[in-house]
């Protein structure tokens, strides 16, 4: 050990003693901004330690449930009832512009074409095919948000508006929502619009606030033929359950890997 | 003891004013219950949950119209939930003697389901609005709560309306089918099995046309239009209105 206020001369080790000089108040102050830095992120909410949150809305625990749908393609009669029960329910706009949920129609013909269409959401019901005799095959199919897992308009939200639940659904805070219309053009499934009054990101919502009430969302409810199905994607026994233990399942546009919760039985392969 | 360095207390008290600045600035701009539950607002949740229902379900309804949908379970429309044809009926559970649901009437809203469409699977009970008793309300027929499947007909309009419509507003509106057709009762469940028959002869329009006594037109059966078939200038569903 050296004499006190004199510098290591060789390799000797470094002792408390020496605290005063230059250097280790530089390393001092290094710690010190690195301990900042290392905080910072907690400070800015970036990085939260899970808070206790007691659940609100009576007693509905959403930790428990993890929701999906499934459809039956070839249970659809396009009908529609589904369409109404949505706009009512959901207070969506009467123009035929806006819908959380709709009613495609496709024909096959036998040349390969594939026509789509969807007049008014199907509200109105179809007009008569064209040149019906040259129909390969033709059926309707419902579309609606999809609930992705892993969604593509969570994603580009610049603000966190929009969100997916811990039950699986993907709602829009309508009152956090700039309207900058990033996840409109990122839902490959066309299934948001922009609401014409409030001038917030609209869609599907599951129809939470009666899932939250024990009820299944207004489409499952008036379907008239069960070709819509509600329930947990996984280990219950709801319909849903059933359902996808008895079906082939598809889902809209695999590839993208947004892993979608809305699954099709009977779905025609030109179907996107 | 020594004292700190005079370098610390200064840059505590900057660190000091950063951090509170951080402090205020993340109370003012973050929202309340942002982060409580996931990257997101849980109060949006809350309130998106608020959102009034307007659909009640099925099991509301049972719990006063028992009497109602306890055939309707047992019948072909007991996947057809009351508010599909009835409409939301929310306001109607909350003030059961205010609100009343409608009372459906209209052809619409049965052939919004059981109109012919080609798109509509194989086996679903789709008719022709345009030709099906068109104007005529369903429900004088049809019990919405409890509907049958399609039996075999009891009239022959049921399949052969364009003939039974024509024959309506022509002289011959008084005569059956039977009449000039005999249908073996197997033409009733397997109409191709079975076919009806058909006069073969003359001598079968003559029964009426070349016999006096009746008092519909007559013609001389042995020169009018021989050897033709009455049938070939004359249609018997429709024939010729003096």
């Amino acid at each position: 050990m050296t004499p006190d206020g004199a510098r290591p001369s060789g390799s000797g080790e470094v002792t408390p003693a020496q605290g005063g000089s230059p250097v280790d108040r530089r390393a001092f102050l290094g710690h010190v901004i690195e301990a900042a830095c290392a905080g910072s992120p907690l400070l800015l909410g970036v990085v939260k330690l899970p808070a206790l949150v007691a659940q609100e809305s009576g007693g509905y625990d959403a930790t428990e449930h993890f929701y999906g749908m499934g459809v039956d393609v070839t249970k659809c009669i396009g009908c529609a009832r589904c369409v109404a029960a949505c706009k009512i329910e959901n207070d969506v706009p009467e123009e035929p512009y806006f819908f959380n949920t709709w009613i495609e129609r496709y024909v096959l013909r036998p040349d390969g074409r594939v026509e789509v269409d969807s007049p008014n959401g199907g509200l109105d019901g179809f007009p008569p095919i064209e040149d019906e005799g040259n129909v390969l095959r033709t059926f309707f199919v419902p579309k609606l948000c999809n609930h992705c897992e892993n969604p593509p308009c969570v994603q580009v939200c610049p603000v966190g508006a929009t969100f997916i639940t811990e039950d699986g659904v993907v709602l829009v805070d309508e009152e956090y929502c700039i309207g900058c219309r990033y996840c409109i053009q990122a839902c490959p499934y066309g299934a948001r619009y922009m609401h014409p009054d409030k001038r917030v990101a609209g869609k599907c919502t599951f129809c939470y606030h009666r899932l939250v009430k024990g009820k299944v969302p207004a489409c499952v409810e008036v379907c008239p033929t069960g070709a819509r199905v509600f329930g947990e994607v996984e280990g219950r026994a709801t319909p849903l359950a059933q359902f996808m233990r008895f079906n082939d399942l598809q889902v809209l546009k695999p590839n993208l890997n947004t892993r979608p919760k809305v699954y099709y039985a009977n779905l025609d392969v030109e179907v996107r | 003891m020594r004292s700190l360095p005079q370098q610390v207390p200064r840059l505590a008290i900057v660190f000091g004013v950063a951090l509170g600045g951080l402090f205020v600035a993340r109370g003012l701009l973050i929202p309340d219950t942002f982060g409580d539950r996931g990257h997101y607002r849980a109060a949006a949740v809350d309130s998106i949950a608020a959102q009034p229902v307007k659909f009640a379900g099925r099991a509301e309804c049972a719990v006063c119209h028992d009497d109602v949908l306890k055939p309707h379970g047992a019948g072909n429309h007991r996947g057809v939930t009351c508010e599909v044809c009835h409409g939301p009926a929310q306001a109607h559970v909350l003030a059961p003697l205010e609100v009343k649901p409608s009372v459906v009437r209209k052809r619409e809203l049965c052939t919004a389901c059981h109109a012919f469409d080609p798109s509509r699977p194989l086996g679903f009970p789709q008719i022709d609005p345009v030709a099906h008793n068109p104007r005529a309300p369903c429900i004088g027929c049809h019990r919405p709560h409890t509907p049958e499947p399609p039996t075999p007909p009891e009239a022959c309009s049921a399949c052969h309306g364009h003939f039974a419509r024509q024959k309506a507003v022509s002289p011959h509106a008084a005569l059956t089918c039977e009449t000039c057709h005999q249908a073996p009762p197997q033409h009733r469940t397997n109409p191709r099995a079975a076919l009806p028959g058909k006069p073969e002869s003359r001598t079968f329009c003559g029964q009426c046309h070349g016999t006096p006594e009746t008092g519909v037109p007559q013609v001389e059966m042995e020169s009018h239009g021989q050897p033709n078939l009455c049938w070939q200038c004359h249609y018997p569903h429709y024939p010729e209105i003096r």
